[in-house]
């Protein structure tokens, strides 16, 4: 009997914990729905609690005043544009690598794989620079090739590993029949490769979608403000309107929370496969 | 005949060759050059270690050293907590699933916006505080954004509360992989559960946690810009409180226009970045060592 109730209130312990814990990592969440809620007056006597008198006054007021539409839509096109690049570029080297006798292979692999530790604000220098000659600053392309540059060692390095791990035996076979290496990839090697693929997508969009460095340097422009440019510039304006800002940053966390929600088992697979970078 | 030749594989590196070229081989070789010139607009005459003299003898590029280090002392905190909520995630208790849905989130969201929110909570009459001093706790209410001497402190906790998540997923990952006839021959054995997690699990989890050490130290130290710039208002402030390399980089080539300078503190960063790509590479080996 003793040992029985050791048991459960070590259990009733680690639930406690990680009570705690989730109870920590959804506050901020909590707190910025809960005062996007609320008018200024009511937030200005009350903090923590529960909004008395819902209002949507702040949303309103806050895609009638921000473009958080179209700043939206530039992070769109910035995380399809480089998440797409990278897959495509990433997919044939990393077929070359794994499946392909040549040399140089595992001195490439390695070399790319050995980017992943270079600190993306190093590489900002030349390009601004070089940007600013060529006239690429604020426009999607030259922006979407730096993305897709960051990106890719970890993509290879990824779909490398996953490669070689589909049976040759399989397009030993194919290679019989006469197909090519494009026809092997496209037909064989991609579809068994879709789970990795899925990895890469949401570790890759969540990278784009989120960076705050490069969008703020090479995408000035106010029409091509990418999201996160956007509400960096948008909570200085409004730094005493806490209601206000607070519905800014629902509307922006929104997008990633919803697909999050939608797409748990993606995500939490793609995560936890996509951590070893 | 095959169509492929020998040619083929290197047409297929092609792209990536290209790509890499541009995004990081450009970059890296310009950042040397540049570093020894006084860069004006898009090029300038070479000055030979005048740009590193200059650096190294202003006091807010060391300030922003020292504050990218000081930021080294979250890890601990951080690896303590994702191993005590990722090894409880593992005992698979009620609701476990649900509980890992929620401490991922943190990694969800993006930083800018959670520096945005934890910016206003921390605020000196926000809520943070409010709920300090309605614990009698007024001591502890300090002015966590506006005070020089706590706001990297509070930039700190910031990275604690997101970094840990992926220090969650990562262990979570790790410990899902690992054989568990150990730890039920164990369990049967009548071993406890601490002695189930500190002689069993542990050890299994060295090269993993060494591998997330590595990447924390890489992000310390070149990666916090997005907290940095929330939540120091785009300054690094209050004053100097929360510049770091990061921000002296941009300040030099965007604010000052002096891609010189930047370009220095550039490569100095580089070459830490360098030293420490050896020993992320030894980590990643040994935990796929581990997991094999």
């Amino acid at each position: 009997m003793a040992r029985r109730y050791a048991i459960t209130a070590g259990d009733a312990l680690k639930q406690g914990v990680l009570l705690v814990a989730a109870f920590l990592a959804l506050v901020p969440t909590l707190f910025m729905i809960m005062t996007a809620l609320k008018s200024e007056e009511e937030y200005a006597i009350d903090k923590m609690g529960l909004p008395s008198m819902p209002v949507i006054e702040n949303f309103r007021a806050v895609l009638a005043d921000s473009p958080f539409l179209s700043w939206m839509a530039n992070s769109v096109i910035m995380v399809v544009g480089a998440v797409l690049l990278s897959t495509v570029i990433s997919c044939l080297a990393a077929y070359a690598i794994a499946c392909m006798e040549f040399r140089g292979r595992e001195t490439l692999l390695a070399l790319s794989t050995s980017l992943m530790a270079v600190p993306p604000v190093v590489m900002i220098v030349p390009l601004f620079v070089l940007y600013t000659q060529l006239g690429l600053i604020s426009t999607y392309q030259g922006t979407i090739v730096i993305y897709a540059g960051l990106i890719t060692p970890f993509s290879v390095y990824l779909l490398a590993t996953f490669f070689r791990t589909v049976p040759k035996e399989l397009f030993e076979a194919a290679r019989i029949d006469g197909a090519g290496h494009f026809l092997i990839l496209r037909k064989i090697v991609l579809p068994l490769s879709l789970p990795a693929i899925m990895t890469l997508v949401v570790v890759n969009s969540l990278y784009v979608w989120n960076d705050l460095l490069i969008a703020i340097i090479f995408l000035q422009d106010d029409a091509k403000r990418t999201l996160m440019a956007g509400i960096s510039v948008f909570q200085g304006r409004y730094n005493n309107q806490v209601p206000l800002t607070m519905a800014g940053m629902v509307i922006a966390s929104a997008p990633m929370l919803i697909l999050y929600i939608a797409f748990q088992k993606h995500f939490i697979r793609g995560l936890m496969a996509g951590a070893i970078k | 005949m095959r169509h492929s030749s020998r040619l083929t594989p290197y047409l297929y590196v092609l792209p990536l060759l290209a790509l890499l070229l541009f995004v990081f081989g450009y970059p890296l070789i310009r950042i040397f050059e540049f570093s020894f010139k006084m860069v004006r607009g898009i090029d300038g005459p070479w000055v030979g270690l005048r740009n590193y003299e200059l650096i190294l003898s202003q006091s807010v590029f060391w300030e922003a050293v020292l504050h990218n280090l000081q930021l080294l002392l979250a890890i601990p905190a951080m690896v303590v907590i994702s191993l005590l909520v990722s090894v409880l995630l593992y005992d698979r208790i009620a609701g476990w699933r649900f509980y890992r849905i929620i401490v991922f989130v943190p990694f969800v969201l993006a930083i800018p916006i959670i520096a945005v929110v934890m910016k206003r909570m921390f605020q000196f009459n926000g809520p943070v505080n409010e709920i300090l001093r309605w614990l009698s706790l007024d001591f502890l209410a300090l002015d966590w954004i506006g005070s020089s001497d706590v706001a990297l402190w509070t930039v700190m906790i910031l990275i604690i509360w997101r970094e840990s998540a992926l220090g969650i997923i990562l262990f979570l990952a790790r410990l899902l992989s690992l054989d568990e006839s150990m730890i039920e021959a164990a369990k049967l054995e009548g071993a406890s559960w601490w002695q189930r997690v500190w002689f069993i699990i542990l050890p299994q989890m060295r090269g993993v946690i060494e591998f997330y050490v590595v990447v924390s130290v890489i992000t310390m130290l070149a990666a916090v810009f997005a907290y940095v710039f929330i939540i120091g208002g785009g300054r690094g402030g209050p004053g100097t409180a929360t510049t770091v390399v990061e921000l002296y980089i941009f300040n030099a080539l965007i604010r000052t226009s002096l891609p010189g300078i930047a370009a220095a503190a550039s490569v100095l960063l580089f070459l830490v970045s360098v030293l420490l790509i050896f020993p992320m590479f030894r980590a990643r080996r040994r935990v796929r060592e581990e997991e094999a």
